[in-house]
């Protein structure tokens, strides 16, 4: 299968155990990733007795048309909420990076606060806001908020610090060279910004495109909840494998899901690729000078964005602390029994359980492989296949990979069969899920290390595994706190990948949410929304106190 | 020499890379106490040939013997060296006291021991002040200092240099170099050093070992690699040349353009094409009529301080100038001006001639 070059040299106890973890992690990228897969594409291709089919159940799929319609929804609504996003995001980046407004830090808090609150937070709002009980529903003219209307305003909400970040990554990276050229030319400040700003930006642009598109294309949450009759293929799976029971066209749609996702995927990292070469000669950082209009306006932009954002908070809170929406709105806690859902609080818990779990296992299964990957000597192309699976989650949809671990996990002969209806499987599915991100953070800081230290230290007869943990782990403890970090916030809030995975005794807070919403207890949804939310805002704050208590003690040496 | 045991030799050792030679067939003995130099081009496998001795890279084939005993086949962690690369990969994280320490503790010493042994190596290399600083805190050359102190605390009996001066600034590099020749002299360890540049070479090595596409071109003191280069790559690596081509006349003439080249004797047949080599400090500038006397207009003349570089277009050497280097004493560059004829001669004790490859 693969050419293992004969070497002569007895191997270091390190190589050893090196070589033993490269094969520990392809085995547990085959049976948690690619298995899985494979068995989501049989099941495709199969009908319900289990006999292949070939493409049958695919052209049945064509000739749906209720179903097929779901698609192009999918893509509307993607479609729409990226520009959106786009043109917001780009604005406020801008207003962050190359202008004077003050407040600065303050507008880049707020504008991450959606990535602490589950996917239907925005939307249950929106109810709240403009539903059939709304107070501004006339604002909609006549439109039902459940519809596209609320998939796009609720997409671009959440979505919002996602496309952010890259924006702002690439703003910062403006050379103020330019800028200087271009005001030597005397050309103005619009003219500037259309031919130094723009192309300047032009990969981030680019990539926060694909990353939004797919992020709302494969989106459950949303839809589920306010996208009313308005089908997109994510409901589409969920209803017709839960609703239905009809497994192979869950599996089909599922495939249908994926492969705009996986192109998307392929282009955003083409283009990542060109852009990296463009960096290198990157030299003198721009500072904005002051400009009384343009400082103004977009500083009236931000508070505005600011206000949506506690807008859209305040009033999930307000929503699930009153009586009875809109006609009792004196104040109760009981929406906070969660008693319609049976459950109590016992899903918030296993959900706090299940996001320290996978952040915590997370972290050290994804900091070591990219280790393995970027510093191993021997086994090259094993390596290089480690590499290529790792960035493979983030192209697939978590509701994929949620049906993939059922089909895979259920069989009856899978010896892995003992951890379907587990929280194993949702800490697992939940990693694998996130793992992307993840190790490429990871690969960045690991990269940054000198390639000698290994040999350094094999010189002096240190094993490779005791720097790693008296180097690399303290030198790239930073790194490890944000992987951390990162993962507990996702897996508190993610929904599209556990929908299908969960059990009686693993329910967890964002499905939960869901099922209140389902269930008419919209009130209850938003309390247990609001939950997560200042569970991952707790978290998050102790994940700060002590990282820097931690870093001040291990990161002394870089700040001389 | 012949008489002492070698303490490192290498013996027909090959690497490849792919398709790649890196090393052909390198066959090496180094003596015990003796500081040499793998010196060349960049690519010509020095720096794979110390890999391969530290146990970092694995040879193809070969062997590699070290204090009497095999060790081409033991992992890098069971050899017994020390190594200093060109980036030092000091720990950042780790006090120059940690760094330093990094080895010791591995192998179970008391800590008063390592605190003495550390304290006993930063005296050795200067810097005891520094014990508490972080590598970033410290200047190029320091954290060089701090990397050779790590490199021999274990006391290895082999020391490994990997370019360790390439990454400083001119000045420092002169000091260092220097600093390195004296810390050898005091501890007489077997050292190892790669380089690619051969004033760094000559002014240290007790031998030097010149490399080119992985092999070994010639070997030799700095003295004799110098004046009597083997082929005329090491004769134009090494210092400065100039390359006249012509054809054996008999055992002490040769032919160019017509003329006639006197030399000591050699071992070329007649009408064998050969090449000449003569340096520029031994290209002097003459009376007419003397022997081997040729003429040359000037071209250029370079001021370089200590001397003055003529560069002499001559019907011997018809593709480029002939270079000739003369003292800058007694007012010398006044006496010649772009344009002038000079006769020059060569001396036959300081020509040497090399068979022409084609």
């Amino acid at each position: 299968m693969f050419s293992f070059k004969s070497k002569s040299r007895a191997a270091d106890k390190s190589d050893k155990i090196g070589r033993i973890l490269v094969f520990v992690y392809l085995a547990m990228f085959f049976c948690f990733l690619v298995l899985p897969l494979f068995a989501l594409m049989s099941k495709s291709m199969q009908n319900a007795e289990g006999v292949f089919v070939g493409l049958e159940n695919f052209a049945l799929y064509l000739k749906e048309p209720t179903l097929f319609k779901s698609f192009f929804h999918s893509l509307f609504v993607a479609f729409v909420s990226t520009i959106i996003v786009v043109c917001l995001g780009f604005l406020y980046a801008f207003a962050l990076q190359c202008t004077c407004i003050p407040f600065k830090g303050l507008f880049r808090v707020v504008s991450l606060i959606p990535l602490l609150s589950p996917s239907i937070l925005a939307a249950i709002a929106l109810v709240y806001w403009f539903g059939n009980q709304g107070i501004f529903k006339e604002m909609l003219l006549g439109h039902s908020i459940y519809g596209p209307i609320g998939i796009i305003m609720a997409s671009v909400y959440w979505t919002f610090p996602h496309a952010l970040m890259i924006l702002s990554t690439s703003l910062s990276l403006s050379d103020a060279r330019l800028y200087e050229a271009s005001d030597a030319l005397k050309a103005s400040k619009l003219r500037t910004f259309f031919t130094v700003t723009i192309p300047g930006a032009k990969y981030g642009i680019i990539s926060t495109t694909f990353v939004v598109f797919i992020l709302v294309f494969t989106d459950f949450g949303v839809p589920k909840v306010i996208g009313g009759n308005y089908n997109v293929l994510a409901t589409d799976i969920y209803r017709e494998v839960v609703g239905m029971q009809n497994f192979q066209m869950g599996a089909v749609i599922s495939i249908v899901l994926l492969i705009p996702a996986l192109l998307a995927f392929a282009l955003d990292q083409f283009s990542r690729k060109r852009q990296a070469s463009q960096l290198t000669s990157r030299a003198v950082v721009y500072v904005p000078k002051p400009h009384r209009l343009r400082d103004n306006l977009l500083l009236c932009y931000c508070l505005l964005i600011t206000a949506l954002v506690f807008l859209m908070l305040g009033m999930a809170q307000f929503g699930a602390l009153v009586k009875f929406w809109p006609y009792n709105l004196s104040l109760t806690l009981k929406h906070y029994n969660f008693e319609v859902a049976g459950l109590g609080w016992d899903s918030f818990f296993n959900s706090v359980r299940m996001s320290l779990y996978a952040a915590f296992f997370g972290t050290i299964i994804i900091f070591i492989g990219s280790y393995l990957i970027e510093k191993m000597r021997a086994d090259k192309s094993l390596r290089d296949i480690l590499q290529m699976i790792a960035l493979m989650p983030m192209a697939i949809p978590g509701i994929v990979l949620g049906l993939a671990y059922i089909f895979f996990f259920n069989m009856k002969d899978n010896p892995l069969n003992f951890i379907y209806a587990t929280m194993a499987i949702l800490v697992i599915n939940t990693v694998v899920h996130f793992y992307t991100v993840s190790h490429l953070s990871a690969i960045t800081a690991i990269k940054k290390l000198d390639n000698e230290f290994e040999s350094v230290s094999l010189s002096l007869k240190v094993p490779i595994y005791k720097m790693f943990f008296r180097v690399t782990l303290p030198v790239c403890l930073p790194t490890v706190f944000d992987i951390f970090i990162y993962l507990f916030c996702n897996a508190m809030t993610t929904v599209s990948g556990v929908i299908f995975l969960y059990s009686y005794d693993t329910t967890l807070a964002s499905v939960s949410s869901i099922h209140l919403d389902e269930q008419g207890d919209v009130a209850g949804a938003a309390a247990m929304a609001m939950l997560i939310v200042y569970i991952s805002f707790l978290v998050r704050g102790i994940h700060t106190i002590i990282s820097t208590f931690l870093l001040k003690r291990t990161q002394a040496w870089r700040n001389i | 020499m012949e008489n002492t045991v070698s303490y490192l030799s290498i013996e027909n050792l090959s690497k490849s890379f792919g398709k790649f030679l890196a090393l052909d067939d390198v066959c090496i003995d180094i003596n015990a106490g003796e500081f040499v130099c793998f010196l060349g081009p960049s690519g010509c496998g020095k720096t794979t040939l110390l890999r391969c001795i530290a146990g970092l890279e694995v040879q193809s084939s070969g062997t590699i013997i070290q204090n009497s005993e095999i060790i081409s086949d033991l992992p890098t962690s069971q050899r017994d060296f020390g190594i200093v690369f060109q980036s030092y990969a000091l720990f950042p994280n780790l006090s120059c006291f940690h760094n330093i320490a990094y080895g010791l503790e591995n192998l179970g010493w008391e800590k008063q021991d390592i605190t003495k042994r550390v304290d006993e190596l930063l005296s050795l290399v200067g810097l005891s002040d520094h014990s508490a600083k972080y590598p970033s805190q410290l200047s190029g050359g320091e954290q060089q200092r701090i990397a050779l102190a790590r490199a021999i605390a274990t006391s290895p009996n082999l020391l490994l240099l990997d370019e360790p001066l390439s990454a400083l600034d001119a000045k420092v590099r002169v000091h260092l170099r220097q600093e390195l020749k004296n810390f050898h002299r005091r501890l007489g360890l077997t050292t190892v050093m790669v380089t690619h540049d051969q004033e760094e070479a000559l002014s240290i090595a007790d031998r030097i070992f010149v490399m080119d596409s992985g092999k070994i071109m010639q070997s030799g003191t700095p003295e004799d690699i110098y004046a009597n280069s083997s082929n005329p790559f090491v004769a134009n690596f090494i210092g400065m040349t100039n390359f006249i081509e012509g054809q054996v006349l008999d055992e002490d003439s040769i032919k160019v353009d017509n003329q006639q080249i006197a030399i000591n004797s050699h071992s070329h047949k007649k009408g064998t094409k050969v090449i000449i080599a003569a340096r520029p400090e031994y290209v002097q500038l003459a009376e007419k009529n003397s022997s081997n006397t040729f003429v040359g207009r000037v071209v250029d003349v370079e001021f370089l301080g200590s001397f003055l570089r003529i560069h002499l277009e001559t019907s011997i050497m018809p593709d480029q100038p002939l270079i000739a280097d003369k003292p800058m004493i007694d007012n010398f560059s006044k006496s010649v001006a772009i344009g002038d004829n000079l006769n020059f001669t060569l001396s036959p004790n300081h020509l040497n001639v090399y068979e022409c490859d084609n």
